[in-house]
């Protein structure tokens, strides 16, 4: 009602966006990468350290988030990378009075339960592999994948302006805006091809019977507790992507973004500049 | 301020960020919730059964774990669970070396029959370097030597109706529970499996389960049941302890502990 009028006229205009398997596959694996991440986190308290190579060696950990009692008696929550210390009390190694590796929020379930982490976790590692393959099925076969992920060769020529952009929060409008932009395709590329096949890899090579099975899983990834490792920080990549996902969902108009995954259709204005006014979609 | 649309602005953020906030509090909430109900939790348990039949549909019956070197063992292989059970009747053996020790093996099998440590040692055995798993995400290799149970089993004959190959220890926890583990035919006859004597090359020390403990090894340790004291087959393991088929299992550990 209060919408200020943007200088140019602009028209709004209503474009079918995301196909319903597209749509029905974002949501299961949204779910089931929550899930994942947050019973992974469970399962990773139970012994919270990395190690590198096929064995743990306790006093040569990458990463180890643990609690230490200080001289005065009081106690604190030290996460050590490769060898440096860091004092993290509240959050990792040591929370809500704990001793646990990540803190209870972020778990599932919040308390220590391993047993139960391990449910969710193999549970919803089913539905996300299955979700996965099917989605690679109908990416290929629909040529979603090649007709809106593969960047073209203007695309790529368009790398640095795109990062430019992205980084002065100056979002496609117009003709523009229908497609994905070249960076939000290797993105997308990224995760669906990248990081969802090793994170899958990764985690059957923590399986003895998998190992047993094809034990060229060992090899590539240099020994079960590398695997463990790569497992881990692909598991924060996905973090580290969702929460660019998300703020750049919220930077284009929240609500456009929304529906456009929830119903398909998506709002474009086709003429004027609406820089500024980026939420300006979705409050029509 | 005489502008009305910033604070709008702010409140609908505000309104976005405490509304995903309760959501997130709620989502988790709802997940303990779900974890402590009867239905969720038998339905992810469903999982189990179907990883087991992918996973053995993918692996032949004789795949092998892999071996390792010498070379390759943990310095410090940690002793988990029991590492020196408080049983008079354990610690009695210990005393005297095992020598009055026997392995009885029975159930269902046409010979029940009795080994002694000796017996075991005497018998054809098998040596592997391999990688002990544990549930909770370490690993650890040491070299195990042992007589394979499926040289036991061919000696005592089992009976066409069993189904399990069930393990009873020595080790009880705090409330005077004593640990067991069982395993199907398809993991009792694999190559691999042995109940081992012998550690790197040494008697079996008592913080890893002497005389004699399970080697599985494509499964997680906790199936790797220590302080062996009596094998029997049976065809049914609900009417065994808390029903589940192990101790870990009773406390809702997965009884196929292949992932």
């Amino acid at each position: 009602m209060q919408e200020q009028t943007p200088q140019t006229e602009s028209q709004p205009e209503r474009i079918y966006r995301h196909a319903l398997p597209v749509r029905i596959w974002h949501w299961i694996n949204a779910l089931a990468v929550f899930i994942l991440i947050m019973s992974g986190l469970q399962i990773f308290n139970a012994h919270p350290a990395l190690y590198w190579g096929d064995r743990s060696d306790r006093d040569k950990p990458l990463l180890a988030l643990r609690a230490m009692k200080t001289e005065s008696g009081e106690v604190k929550g030290v996460t050590t990378v490769l060898g440096h210390p860091f004092d993290t009390t509240g959050l990792f190694g040591y929370s809500g009075d704990k001793v646990r590796g990540f803190p209870s929020w972020a778990t599932i379930p919040s308390g220590k339960w391993l047993a139960m982490g391990r449910q969710w976790h193999f549970f919803f590692a089913w539905i996300l592999a299955v979700n996965v393959f099917l989605y690679m099925a109908y990416g290929f076969a629909s040529r979603h994948v090649k007709k809106d992920l593969v960047p073209t060769r203007p695309d790529l020529r368009n790398i640095p302006t795109a990062v430019k952009d992205h980084l002065l929060l100056r979002h496609e409008t117009g003709e523009a805006a229908k497609r994905y932009n070249v960076l939000q395709k290797l993105s997308y590329l990224g995760v669906i091809f990248g990081l969802l096949p090793l994170i899958v890899l990764t985690g059957l090579t923590m399986s003895p019977t998998m190992d047993a099975a094809i034990p060229f899983l060992l090899d590539l990834f240099g020994g079960r507790q590398s695997a463990r490792t790569l497992h881990f920080i692909t598991c924060f990549l996905f973090v580290g992507f969702i929460v660019i996902h998300v703020s750049q969902v919220m930077l284009t108009g929240f609500f456009n973004n929304l529906r456009s995954m929830l119903t398909g259709w998506f709002t474009v204005r086709t003429t004027g500049a609406v820089h500024e006014q980026s939420e300006a979609p979705g409050q029509n | 301020m005489n502008n009305p649309k910033p604070p709008a602005r702010i409140d609908r953020r505000r309104f976005l960020s405490g509304a995903m906030q309760t959501a997130a509090l709620l989502a988790l909430a709802g997940c303990d919730n779900l974890s402590r109900n009867d239905w969720f939790p038998s339905l992810l348990s469903k999982t189990e059964t179907l990883t087991k039949k992918a996973q053995r549909a993918l692996s032949s019956k004789k795949a092998m774990a892999r071996e390792y070197t010498e070379a390759d063992r943990s310095v410090v292989f940690p002793a988990n669970g029991n590492s020196n059970p408080e049983d008079a009747d354990y610690q009695a053996m210990i005393t005297k070396g095992f020598a009055d020790w026997r392995l009885e093996i029975g159930g269902l099998v046409e010979k029940p029959a009795g080994f002694s440590l000796t017996e075991l040692r005497a018998m054809p055995s098998r040596t592997q370097t391999t990688r002990h798993d544990c549930v909770e995400g370490w690993s650890a290799i040491a070299t195990w030597t042992g007589v394979r149970l499926g040289d036991l089993l061919d000696r005592v004959r089992p009976k066409p109706e069993a189904r399990f190959i069930v393990f009873y220890c020595a080790d009880p926890d705090e409330d005077g529970d004593k640990y067991y583990e069982s395993i199907d035919f398809d993991e009792a006859y694999h190559p691999q499996t042995i109940l081992a004597y012998g550690m790197n090359g040494q008697a079996l020390p008592v913080a890893h389960g002497a005389p004699i403990r399970l080697r599985v090894e494509r499964q997680l340790g906790y199936k790797q049941a220590k302080y062996v004291m009596r094998v029997e087959l049976v065809e049914r393991l609900d009417n065994i302890g808390g029903g589940n088929g192990g101790y870990w299992e009773d406390q809702g550990y997965e009884w196929y502990a292949g992932i």
